[in-house]
Order: structure tokens, then C-alpha cells, then sequence
């Protein structure tokens, strides 16, 4: 019983990264219809920028509120620059330049710091509070959920509450008609993107004193399993990007903890399999496709 | 807006597309308090001649004038200027409640929900407003488009077949509404096949034929041109 309370809730933690990640994708999947297979590569530019303004200014606070700025950028730069270039009337054009786009960066990326893991010490504490004599989350395992939940409700409200948002999302469902009602609809990608970017950077971020270190491939992993989620929880709903998070946290925790790491991804992709048999638009897909 | 010149002027416009000619040296205005009703085959050139006031096409030649000033060529500068249009097929926002559809034009020009609301209550449509507009009947969605171009409190008014798909009483509803929109001194431009809601609700009326202007009048001076019957009406029609 203490395992599995102790599991649970690293796999809520866990999962509060991947959900926010997933996040990303999903907000570049509304604004433009595209995944982003450079979302992980940009990301970790930005937590590197992070890591450089830490190193200089002392504090991981700034590098992090840094590291998100640097992340919004990337995604306008991403936006304006490559992908619109992409022609849009078949996806693979779109996947072929961001794959593009991750060797250019993750080979600068080695080239300027070098392959090896950087190790990234945590703000807080890693040391988990014992409640009952049962070890459940850490200092920094609170943060993470905090951090990462109020940042997923900042951007429910803001989608939902804003007019910045309902034009956002007025521009992502159906462009044209966004256009003529006045939505400045490039603007509105571009915005979307940046927003996509700022957020995969803060989950970067807040993943990587957990692992390893920092690395150029260091956010390859998180993408993997943030696309199963996005997917899983249906790739134009935040809400899905959410609790599909928080379960595929939790079951790559089990698994990690009752049966061995390695079967981690594998129990992803069984997940996924099921779910797109079952609900192939994913759990909490909208009704409707976007319009013209 | 100029109070001097016609909401809207279109003087001479040709547009082609390749080595079509969609329309060919099209005249005509639109002014305060007035309804003008573009009708004619399918094919005939009615919505490329909406298209080219939206700025969505580019005349080869000719002028179209919003207020006396060259119509600015982004939707935002056309809004910006006072003009509203409907889509044919609604282009409603499906997952959005009817209130925020009606919010998103606002959102670009400023404006706030109490306006939003009271264009909802003047479309009857008050009720419905925190539900998804892709879940209302037919009829109730055209409202809602209506409202949405309303909203923004427009000069000119584009509608593009507004009566389409709606039966006797939506469409008796629909011609009280037009009408009360131009005695508040709008002027509307509407492109219908529907020649009895025509008749009913138009000032004047433009045939477009091949991309022509063929006739132009009261509705009852349209009504009795040859014309008109051969291209269009059909002999007892109307």
C-alpha cells in the first residue's frame, strides 16, 4: 500500500509535465493544424537559455521565467520562419522540416555545449515529505504540480475568458471565416505558437532536474510520451491533454514500480493502441472538425 | 462614413478569372436607408461581386468605393470602415455558444457583452445564447450569423442568400428584420434566389446575367422587364 501511494503520486507529478507538454501540442495543433515534431528540440534551446541565465544571474527563478521567454520566441521564429515556408495542403512537407529543424538544432546544441548531460540541480528539495510513515511527494514534486496547474488553468481561462483568446480560437477552428469577420488570423498562429513554445519550454524546465541533466536530445523521451497523451486525450482538447496526462503519469509510474522501467513506454503505446482503436479522434475529441 | 457619397459605389468592375470573365463593367450603389437586392442565375457573378467588395478578389478593372473612399482591401480595414457581411453557408464557429460567436467580431473592433446581448435580444435569440450554435435548428442558426454581422452596429450589410433554406414564417420574420435595418439607415446589399422575398424586401433590384448587369430597378420595374424573364424569372414567375 505504501508503494503504491508513493508510485501514484510520482505518477501525478510526472504526469502534470507530460500534460503540460501535451499542452503545447495541442495549442500549435488548434492554431494551425500541424504537429510540431521540433517542439521537443526547440524547447530544450530555450531550457539551455534558461540554464545560461541561471548560471550567470544565480537564480533558477529567472532562468526559468528566461527559458519561457526564450521559448516564446522560438515558437514565433519557428512560425514565421520555417513552417509558414511549409506548403500546408499535405502534412508531410510540415513533418519533414521540423525533423529538419531538430538535426540543425540539436546538432548546434552539441556542438556549442557539448554531448554530455549537464546536471541541473532541482529549486526545491527532491526529498519526499513522509506522511504516516509513507514516503509521498517532494518540495519540488509540489511545485511541479502547482506550477504546471496553474499554468493550465491561466490558459483555460485565458482561451475561454479573453477576447485574445476567443480570437485565437475563432482563428484556429475556421480561419477563413475568422478573416472576414475582422481576426487578424496570422497574428493569431503566430501568437499560438508562441504560446505553445513558452509552455513546452516551462515543461522542460520543470522535467529536467528529475532526470538526468541537460542535454540536446535531453527532451526526446517527454515528447514521445506527450504525443501518446495529446493523442490519447484527443488533440484538439486541452481538457484531454490534462487528465490524459495524469494517467499516463501514473501508469508509467506503476509499471516502473511493480514491473520494470523498461515496460514503461510499452504499456504507452498498449494504452494508446487501445484508445485509438476504441476512440480513434481520442478520449475527449471535439465533435467537430475544423472548418474551412 | 461620408455622408456625401453612396455607402457603397461599384463603378465599372471587371473580373476575370484565367479566360473566364465573371463579371464584365458592373455599376451600381448602395445608399443610406436603402435595400438593393443582387439576384440572377447561378453562375451569373453575385458572389465574386461580394468577393470583390470583401477584397477576397481583385477587379481588373473598375473601382469599389466604401463611403466615397477607395474599400480597404483587408477584412479587418472593412470592418474597421463600417461593413458586415453573412457567409452563404453561415460559417458559424459550431463548438462556440452562440454568444461568443457573436463576441468574436467585438473582440477585433471593442465592444462588450452587454451589446452582444442586446443584438441577441433584438434577433430573439436570448435564450439560446449560452449554447453550442452547431446544436440550434437551421432557422436559429441563420439568426445567429445575422447577429454576428450585426453586431459590430455596421453601415453596409452584405448578406449572401439570407432567406435560403428557411420556411414561409422565417422568412416573413426575416423581411421585417431587413426592413427595419434599413429604416435605421443601413444600407443593405443582398445577393438571393428567393424573387417573392426580393419583390418584398428590395428598393431596387440588379440583375446579373454572364457576369452583366441586364436590368436594374424597382422591383417592379425588374419584374415586368423581358429580360429578365428570359434569364432568370421564367415566364409566371413571381
Amino acid at each position: 500500500m505504501d508503494r503504491l501511494v508513493f508510485l501514484v503520486a510520482a505518477g501525478l507529478a510526472h504526469g502534470a509535465v507530460l500534460a503540460l507538454f501535451a499542452q503545447s501540442l495541442v495549442i500549435v495543433w488548434r492554431a494551425n493544424r500541424v504537429i510540431n515534431f521540433a517542439q521537443a528540440a526547440l524547447a530544450v534551446v530555450a531550457v539551455y537559455a534558461a540554464l545560461a541565465v541561471t548560471a550567470v544571474s544565480g537564480s533558477w527563478w529567472l532562468g526559468a521565467f528566461a527559458g519561457v521567454v526564450a521559448g516564446g520566441l522560438l515558437g514565433a521564429a519557428a512560425e514565421r520562419g520555417p513552417m509558414r515556408l511549409v506548403p500546408t495542403h499535405t502534412p508531410l512537407p510540415g513533418i519533414i522540416v521540423a525533423i529538419g529543424l531538430v538535426m540543425i538544432l540539436q546538432a548546434g546544441l552539441a556542438i556549442a555545449f557539448g554531448p554530455e548531460y549537464q546536471p541541473v540541480p532541482a529549486p526545491l528539495s527532491e526529498r519526499p515529505f513522509v506522511l504516516a510513515g509513507i514516503p509521498v511527494l517532494s518540495p519540488y514534486d509540489l511545485l511541479v504540480l502547482v506550477v504546471a496547474g496553474l499554468v493550465m488553468a491561466a490558459l483555460a481561462l485565458g482561451f475561454t475568458r479573453t477576447s485574445l483568446g476567443l480570437q485565437l480560437r475563432a482563428a484556429a477552428f475556421a480561419p477563413e471565416t475568422a478573416r472576414l469577420l475582422g481576426v487578424r488570423v496570422s497574428r493569431m498562429i503566430t501568437l499560438g505558437w508562441m504560446l505553445s513554445l513558452a509552455t513546452a519550454a516551462l515543461a522542460g524546465l520543470l522535467l529536467v532536474p528529475t532526470e538526468l541533466g541537460l542535454h540536446p536530445h535531453a527532451l526526446d523521451g517527454l515528447f514521445v510520451q506527450a504525443f501518446a497523451v495529446a493523442v490519447i486525450g484527443g488533440l484538439d482538447s486541452p481538457a484531454g491533454a490534462l487528465l490524459a496526462g495524469l494517467l499516463v503519469g501514473v501508469l508509467v509510474s506503476l509499471v516502473s514500480g511493480y514491473l520494470v522501467a523498461a515496460a514503461a513506454p510499452l504499456a504507452v503505446l498498449a494504452l494508446l493502441t487501445l484508445v485509438l482503436l476504441v476512440r480513434p479522434g481520442g478520449l475527449f475529441s471535439a465533435a467537430k472538425e475544423r472548418a474551412a | 462614413m461620408n455622408e456625401s457619397f453612396p455607402l457603397l459605389e461599384i463603378d465599372g468592375v471587371t473580373v476575370a478569372f484565367g479566360g473566364l470573365t465573371a463579371l464584365e463593367d458592373v455599376s451600381f450603389a448602395v445608399r443610406e436607408g436603402e435595400t438593393v437586392a443582387l439576384i440572377g442565375p447561378n453562375g451569373a457573378g453575385k458572389t465574386t461581386l461580394f468577393n470583390a467588395v470583401c477584397g477576397l478578389v481583385r477587379p481588373g478593372r473598375g473601382t469599389v468605393r466604401i463611403a466615397g473612399a477607395p474599400a480597404p482591401s483587408s477584412a479587418t480595414g472593412l470592418v474597421r470602415a463600417g461593413v458586415s457581411r453573412t457567409l452563404q453557408g453561415l460559417g458559424l464557429f459550431d463548438t462556440m455558444t452562440v454568444l461568443e460567436n457573436v463576441l468574436v467580431p467585438l473582440s477585433t473592433t471593442g465592444g462588450d457583452t452587454a451589446r452582444a446581448a442586446a443584438t441577441l435580444a433584438r434577433l430573439g435569440l436570448t435564450d439560446v445564447a449560452g449554447r453550442a450554435a452547431g446544436t440550434l435548428p437551421y432557422p436559429e442558426r441563420k439568426r445567429v450569423a445575422l447577429a454576428r454581422a450585426l453586431v459590430t452596429e455596421p453601415r453596409l450589410l452584405l448578406l449572401d442568400e439570407p432567406a435560403g433554406g428557411l420556411g414561409a414564417d422565417d422568412i416573413d420574420a426575416l423581411a421585417t428584420t431587413v426592413g427595419d435595418l434599413a429604416g435605421d439607415g443601413r444600407g443593405v446589399l443582398l445577393v438571393e434566389h428567393h424573387v417573392d422575398f426580393v419583390m418584398k424586401v428590395a428598393d431596387r433590384v440588379v440583375v446579373l446575367d454572364f457576369g452583366r448587369v441586364i436590368a436594374a430597378g424597382t422591383p417592379d420595374e425588374v419584374r415586368g422587364d423581358p429580360a429578365v424573364e428570359a434569364a432568370y424569372l421564367g415566364v409566371g414567375a413571381a
